[in-house]
């Protein structure tokens, strides 16, 4: 299929060609599905909702629901107030949740609908809550639509109301999977300290089976604790551009300090992580987590010669893709590649940053597209492709072992119950990664080198 | 969930969209805009043009618009070609804010060059998206200039989103096409045994199945809109001498427009299941009033259905008393099912679409017997009501409905982009079989009732399970 990806990079101007992004209002989605229950809904024509949901289904394969405000013709030119009035009036009567969560699309962006004097005219029953999040697809994309549906339930939820800072910490923890979710709350319990974790959807993505369809399962964050999320000592945003903006929201809002850390992937980010609640909190590393660190340390060792000096390409969502680089070279591989589709920010330059310490000489693009991270690879072949789905047509283009990481993965299953945080985590990313590499040697290898033992 | 177990339905005027046979008088509303807060599960008109364009291989098909619309519809069709595959691949102009403000109407040439320098593509296709609507760029004369400076064409699409739904995106889509295949110098001479497939999008290689059916009747398949449609192909398509329809949703507009100005007569078929496929088959053999063809036809049928044979009974023995719901995107999709579960023993309890019309409800609500649930447009509130309320055993539907079924413990069949096997013929009506076999007859099913080991109070249903 991309056999036509000419190998000479010319300066293009005139958009995308297989995007390595998507757009603001999917991330506002996961973002909301991470409350307990809310039901997300989109202003805007349905087809925009219907994707997000086919989107988010086949890469937790849960149900995704989420209304949508259905404009027509007549929405986009006198504006949908009257659209999203009826859809908060439906909703609450048909699907009873306690909070709906709006998010713009390009279309309502564009005509300029003004969302807060809408909801302040809407039926809202006693008790129940509507917040939103302005999230036009033009910009930024599906992280920036995470980050300002978080940095709204900071502005409509967060209180500051307890005289005095509580000894609990406030964990963003980013476009991660409900797994890795979990897996943070789990360290965060480890160390003793109580946490207070939003988005959530650990329990609403990976929600167990139970015979019943659940529309608003166990999980998710719950909107007292949002609002208690003003009284903690503490906020970690785990990733700069998921996460960092409502975190510094907090803290001018409630005076709740803010620390930006990477996303907990690989040894030195989950170190980071853990020191960092070390010296805000009075505790101390558990013997459980240094056991594990001491297990990741040993299995590092013991295939470290897997991974020496082998060349990656990597791309997807920045904050993943950061912190991934990160392990990567702590592993001795050689990232040569690294892009996002996610445009800004500071990811080239922290990027360059690691790599120079490295001493690496790479690719890096913020804002980059799939058919630039292709040419790259013509013109310089790896050893192993990391990133989302899309990268399997590149992965058999130039056939090179593939490991999928990040969102979305629509052609495999379990992602979203596995962490890559965390000790644990790394120790999976180190399985898939030397899996790829070996079962390649494998199959390259000729019948008289095929050894038993690698 | 909200109003589990109760039979009212919250919203008022979602009750004229659903109707249970022989307990109301007849008529359902349908064909209507989607009530705002209700959770449809429909797309918007970009979607419909985008899934029945997309499958022609050798086409670029460049969204203009903001990164989304573009990202959600990258290659996951499911639609098969046997040649190139440019349209595999996902092109956006990726609209910025500036672009907004300003216009996209530079970028989008500034595209269209660069795509064709690149590809060197015969044909070109820009979908409009909503975004594209409000700002107010001239798609038209964008596509104009371009097609005239590079000697191609350059097609626009108007499907703008919020301008009805999937069933509008249909028609912009037939109106593309129709640009496209309009003989422009008079009426191409007629190929006597040539037959166009309208309405086959060739998921998992469906439209290769239905050609080789005519190629044994004799006939030849001209080009199938769009299933592996190229270029070329759809240039030819005024030569053939019969249109047979499968998704007359989509496709029945054209074949309207084609009986009007080239006077090409079409028939509706569907290749889904035994019934509909041996009767689809006999109607094309007696169009053309040559016994051998009908000959060859009734050949054909006999060879193939006991081919088949086998594989349909030993399925219908485990299959034979469980009851379906069918939610699907268009009305003569359900009304084929109907049948086929039919062959299979199964009752279809349950019956929706997305964008049925009303004639297709008709036939519908004739086909099913007495108590079975007929709703347009029905939201997973109303599925998940109705599925259980009527007891069905399996859902039939698309990507959104999966996890509902699975959820409720309900056995579930992909009969929409995400088929990995073909469906269409009597190799495909066995592999329905086969899927719905593998699904209702999995022994997870068991685990889903039963408790914990060792929990209270559970017992009783853990053994009545096995
Ligand atoms: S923006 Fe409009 S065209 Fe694009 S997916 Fe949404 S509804 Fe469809
Ligand atoms: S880019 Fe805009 S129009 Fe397209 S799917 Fe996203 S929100 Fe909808």
């Amino acid at each position: 299929m991309l056999d036509c990806t000419p190998a000479n990079i010319v300066q293009r101007s005139g958009g995308a060609i297989n995007p390595a992004k998507t757009c603001q209002p999917i991330g506002a989605m996961y973002a909301a599905l991470g409350i307990h229950r809310c039901l997300p809904h989109s202003h805007g024509s349905q087809g925009c909702c219907a994707y997000h949901r086919s989107h988010l289904t086949r890469h937790f394969r849960e149900p995704v629901l989420a209304a949508s405000s259905s404009f027509t013709e007549g929405a986009s030119i006198f504006g949908g107030a009257a659209n999203l009035k009826t859809a908060i009036k439906n909703v609450f009567t048909i699907y009873n949740p306690d909070i709906i969560a709006i998010h713009t699309t390009c279309l309502s962006e564009t005509i300029g609908d003004d969302l807060p004097t809408i909801i302040k005219g809407a039926e809202i029953p006693p008790g129940k809550l509507v917040i939103h999040a302005n999230t036009p697809s033009y910009q930024g994309s599906h992280i920036t639509g995470f980050s300002n549906m978080t940095r709204a339930m900071v502005s409509y939820l967060a209180e500051a109301t307890a005289a005095q800072k509580k000894e609990q910490v406030n964990i963003i923890p980013g476009f991660v999977n409900p797994a890795d979710m979990r897996e943070i709350k789990r360290l965060t319990g480890l160390m003793g300290i109580r946490s207070i974790m939003f988005p959530d959807t650990a329990g609403v993505l990976d929600a167990p089976m139970t015979g019943k369809f659940e529309m608003y399962p166990a999980g998710g964050a719950k909107v007292a604790d949002i609002r208690d999320a003003g009284n903690s000592r503490l906020t970690i945003a785990l990733g700069s551009y998921a996460a960092s903006d409502p975190a510094h929201h907090l803290e001018r809002k409630c005076r709740v300090r803010a620390l930006t850390l990477k996303t907990p992937i690989g040894i030195k980010a989950t170190d980071d992580f853990l020191l960092a609640l070390r010296g805000h909190f009075a505790c101390a590393v558990p013997a459980e987590l240094e056991e594990e660190r001491g297990q990741l340390v040993d299995i590092m060792i013991d295939t470290h010669h897997h991974f020496f000096g082998k060349k990656v390409a990597i791309f997807g969502d920045p904050d993943i893709v950061l912190a991934t680089t990160e392990f990567l070279l702590d592993l001795g591989m050689r990232p040569v590649h690294v892009l996002t589709g996610t445009p800004g920010g500071d990811f080239e330059s922290a990027i360059a940053a690691l790599l120079r310490e490295a001493g690496v000489e790479a690719n890096v693009r913020a804002g980059g597209d799939l058919f630039l991270l292709h040419q790259w690879i013509k013109n310089q072949p790896v050893d192993l492709l990391i990133g989302n789905t899309y990268g399997k047509y590149i992965a058999r283009a130039e056939d090179i072992p593939f490991v999928r990481l990040g969102f979305p993965i629509l052609d495999r299953g379990l992602h979203s119950y596995l962490p890559v945080v965390g000790y644990r985590g790394a120790m999976r990313l180190l399985e898939m990664m030397g899996n790829a590499l070996l079962d390649r040697a494998d199959r390259d290898a000729a019948d008289e080198d095929l050894e038993l033992v690698m | 969930m909200a109003f589990s177990g109760h039979t009212e339905l919250p919203v008022a005027e979602r009750a004229a969209f659903i109707y249970t046979k022989g307990r109301q008088k007849p008529g359902l509303k349908c064909e209507a805009d989607s009530i705002a807060g209700c959770v449809s599960q429909r797309a918007c008109v970009y979607c419909g043009a985008r899934v029945v364009l997309n499958p022609i291989t050798d086409a670029v098909h460049l969204v203009h618009g903001p990164i989304g619309c573009a990202s959600y519809t990258w290659d996951i069709r499911g639609a098969l070609s046997s040649g190139p595959e440019l349209y595999r691949n996902s092109f956006s102009t990726d609209l910025k804010e500036r672009d907004v403000i300003f216009g996209g109407e530079k970028k989008l040439a500034r595209a269209i060059d660069q795509l064709v320098e690149k590809y060197r593509p015969p044909l070109v296709f820009v979908y409009a998206t909503c975004i594209v609507g409000v700002i107010g760029d001239d798609l038209e004369a964008v596509c104009r200039v371009a097609a005239r400076k590079h000697g191609i064409e350059v097609i626009p699409v108007q499907s703008s989103g919020f301008a009805g739904n999937k069933a509008a995106g249909y028609r912009a889509a037939c109106a593309a096409l129709w640009r496209l295949i309009e003989p422009a110098g008079g009426m191409p001479e007629k190929k006597s045994l040539s037959v166009n497939y309208l309405g086959d999008f060739n998921l998992a290689g469906e439209v290769w199945i239905v050609g080789s059916y005519l190629k044994q009747l004799g006939l030849e398949l001209n080009v199938a809109f769009t299933g592996d449609a190229t270029y070329r192909s759809l240039k030819n398509a005024a030569a053939a001498s019969l249109n047979i329809v499968q998704c007359a949703g989509s496709m029945h507009y054209l074949a309207e427009k084609m009986q009007e100005s080239c006077g090409i007569p079409y028939l509706n078929v569907s290749f889904l299941g035994l019934e509909d496929t041996a009767d689809s088959l006999r109607r094309i053999a007696r169009f053309f009033g040559d016994h051998r063809i009908e000959q060859r036809a009734e050949e054909l049928i006999a060879r193939e259905t006991a081919a088949v044979a086998g594989v349909i009974q030993s399925c219908r023995k485990k299959l034979a008393g469980k009851r379906a719901a069918v939610y699907v995107g268009g009305g003569f999709k359900a009304i084929s099912l109907i049948k086929q579960f039919r062959e299979l023993g199964i009752d279809v309890v349950v019956v929706g679409t997305q964008t049925g019309r009303r004639q297709e409800y008709a036939v519908l609500s004739e086909l099913v017997d007495n108590g079975t649930v007929i709703l347009d447009d029905a939201n997973p509130a109303e599925l998940e009501k109705f599925m259980l309320e009527k007891g069905a055993h399996l859902l039939v539907g698309g990507v959104k409905e999966r996890p509902l079924a699975y959820k409720l413990g309900l056995a579930f069949v992909d009969h929409n982009h995400d088929r990995k096997h073909p469906l269409s013929g009597f190799i495909g009506a066995a592999n329905f079989a086969r899927e719905v076999c593998s699904t209702v007859c999995s022994p997870v099913w068991r685990y889903v009732h039963t408790p914990v080991p060792g929990a209270r109070a559970g017992g009783a249903v853990w053994a009545a399970a096995l």
